[in-house]
């Protein structure tokens, strides 16, 4: 029996010795977490890996593009989906085709100009079957369709010193969190004039659900799922980011997310 | 480095074992391999599913990890393999923090940080993977430009020939005292946990980047897709833990103090 007792507190002191080192571990990096300075030490990693990922990755490369087989029959939709983050009447507003709702481009442009959602869909169309990856780890294939960025810029006319893009959404849940700016999300020119970067106004071959964004969504198809806002109503052409919301450059990065989601 | 002789009557000698860039390398290496195993755990737990493909299959999970209340109304932490599911409360699934029970994949103890906190668990784990692929590359480097590679970890002709022999040794736990060279089983593992095991966990982590997979779609193919990508990402994980408990249990039953001595100062010591 003491053969027997020994053993077990062995196999106690085994398992006691991973978890408190393991425990040690956890505990020690918070605190590191905690420290802003070290955060932003490791965070050096995203402005790494963007200047990698640019400098080796040919600009004009493709994202995957799927047959309409390999379309996933349950999309997750995720952040804000229904009426509950979205302002008074907006849902109503979806009901009755979005006739009032239209897409206001201005700031670092020649021309600002307001599309409703039949001048967008007069204009010439993608339409692209790519595999959405969320930063929560899960994948979902789906058809978009919709106006290139591009084209939108070239219609506006960008002016020299423009640097980024600028997405302001209906989308109220930051506001509620914490009283900040509503939703936006900023890409640079490179990602705004990528062929695959469109602004969706269909998936799967109907109007953009309410879940997934309705009636416009953009989609960068080399990023994260995050970076792909929803609920669109403006596109502003700025210079810097550091004056909208809390100066990150996005809703998603202002929460302590990489504001380059290539990874 | 010529060997010391010593005038005592149970004569030892030194041998120098590791250089010092394998000597840094192997604790970098150590600080990485923990903080990512962590981290990503961190990330794992955002989603605990793992699927097979390039989507997910929400229905049909390889693996799940999931919490639900018992026939007793008690928290019951599950994890599904397979579609087999054990009942895992306490540990995994369900855990306790300060006497709370807490609805989480892998429990506190074992992420960074602590708390459910994806964006710091990236900003971890994305930071190591750098330090990871380059302090590897270095040591690869280092290894094959010494020869250090082909001297000692490679098995000769003559050591494969006896593997079977060594093998049955292993099984029958009789390991023989430590020189100049690894034996056969010793530097196979190495050899594999360095060429296979490492490029695999750092090839499917990328493959998991939407960039790079858009630039080397060809990585999509290699691993079967994005999630099949993530699965393999995740088995690679616990077979570096699973490495890393018998290389551990290794060090610690074929004398603790002169391996910790050989792995700091580079110096083992040999007794005549």
């Amino acid at each position: 029996m003491r053969a027997r007792g020994v053993r077990v507190d062995r196999r106690r002191f085994l398992a006691t010795s991973v978890t408190s080192f393991a425990a040690i571990v956890s505990g020690g990096c918070d605190r590191f977490s905690a420290s802003p300075t070290f955060r932003e030490f490791l965070a050096g990693a995203e402005g790494l890996n963007q200047r990698v990922q640019r400098a080796l990755l040919w600009r004009g490369a493709l994202a995957r593009e799927y047959t309409p087989a390999d379309i996933s029959p349950n999309f997750r939709a995720n952040g804000s989906q229904d009426a509950y983050n979205l302002p008074a009447g907006y849902v109503e507003q979806a009901d009755k085709g979005f006739l009032e709702w239209h897409l206001q481009v201005d700031g670092l442009v020649t021309k600002p100009a307001s599309f409703t959602l039949a001048d967008l869909r007069a204009l010439p169309a993608r339409t692209q079957i790519t595999r959405h990856d969320c930063v929560e780890g899960w994948s979902c294939i789906g058809e978009w369709t919709g106006p290139q960025l591009a084209t939108i810029l070239d219609r506006v006319g960008l002016r020299p010193d423009a640097r980024f893009v600028v997405f302001h959404c209906a989308d109220e849940l930051p506001r509620y969190v914490d009283g900040s700016h509503a939703f936006y999300e900023s890409i640079d020119l490179i990602d705004a004039y990528h062929p695959q970067t469109i602004l969706a106004y269909e998936m799967n071959g109907v109007p953009l659900p309410v879940a997934h964004g309705a009636p416009l969504r953009l989609r960068v198809e080399r990023q994260l799922g995050y970076k792909m806002a929803k609920f669109l109503t403006r596109i502003e052409v700025v210079n810097r980011v550091d004056h909208i919301g809390r100066g990150g450059g996005g809703t998603w990065a202002d929460d302590g997310y990489e504001w380059y989601a290539g990874i | 480095m010529a060997a010391h002789s010593s005038a005592r009557p149970h004569a030892w000698r030194w041998i120098h074992r590791y250089p010092a860039v394998v000597r840094v390398s192997h604790w970098a290496n150590v600080l990485c391999v923990v903080v990512l195993l962590m981290s990503g755990l961190q990330i794992f737990n955002a989603h605990p599913a793992l699927y097979w493909g390039e989507d997910s299959d929400f229905e049909r999970p390889l693996v799940s990890i999931y919490w639900a209340s018992g026939p007793d109304g008690r928290p019951t932490g599950i994890t599904n393999i397979l579609g087999r599911r054990f009942d895992t409360t306490g540990v995994l699934g369900w855990s306790w923090i300060n006497g709370r029970p807490v609805q989480r994949a892998f429990p506190a103890w074992l992420t960074i940080p602590s708390a459910q906190d994806l964006a710091t668990g990236r900003v971890w784990h994305l930071f190591f993977a750098w330090l990871f692929a380059i302090n590897g590359l270095v040591y690869i480097g280092h290894s094959i430009v010494t020869g250090r590679f082909r001297r000692d970890l490679l098995p000769t002709r003559a050591e494969l020939g006896r593997i079977g022999a060594t093998l049955r040794q292993h099984l029958m736990l009789r390991f023989h005292q430590h020189t100049e060279r690894y034996n056969v089983i010793q530097g196979l593992t190495y050899v594999v946990v360095i060429v296979v095991l490492a490029p695999i966990a750092v090839l499917t982590g990328l493959t998991m980047s939407p960039a790079i997979v858009a630039a080397a779609p060809w990585l999509l193919d290699v691993f079967g897709g994005r999630q099949s990508a993530r699965t393999i990402h995740f088995v690679a994980t616990w077979m570096f833990v699973l490495f890393a408990a018998m290389h551990v249990a290794m060090v610690l039953t074929t004398g603790f103090v002169k391996n910790m001595r050989s792995m700091i100062t580079g110096w083992y010591r040999v007794s005549e």
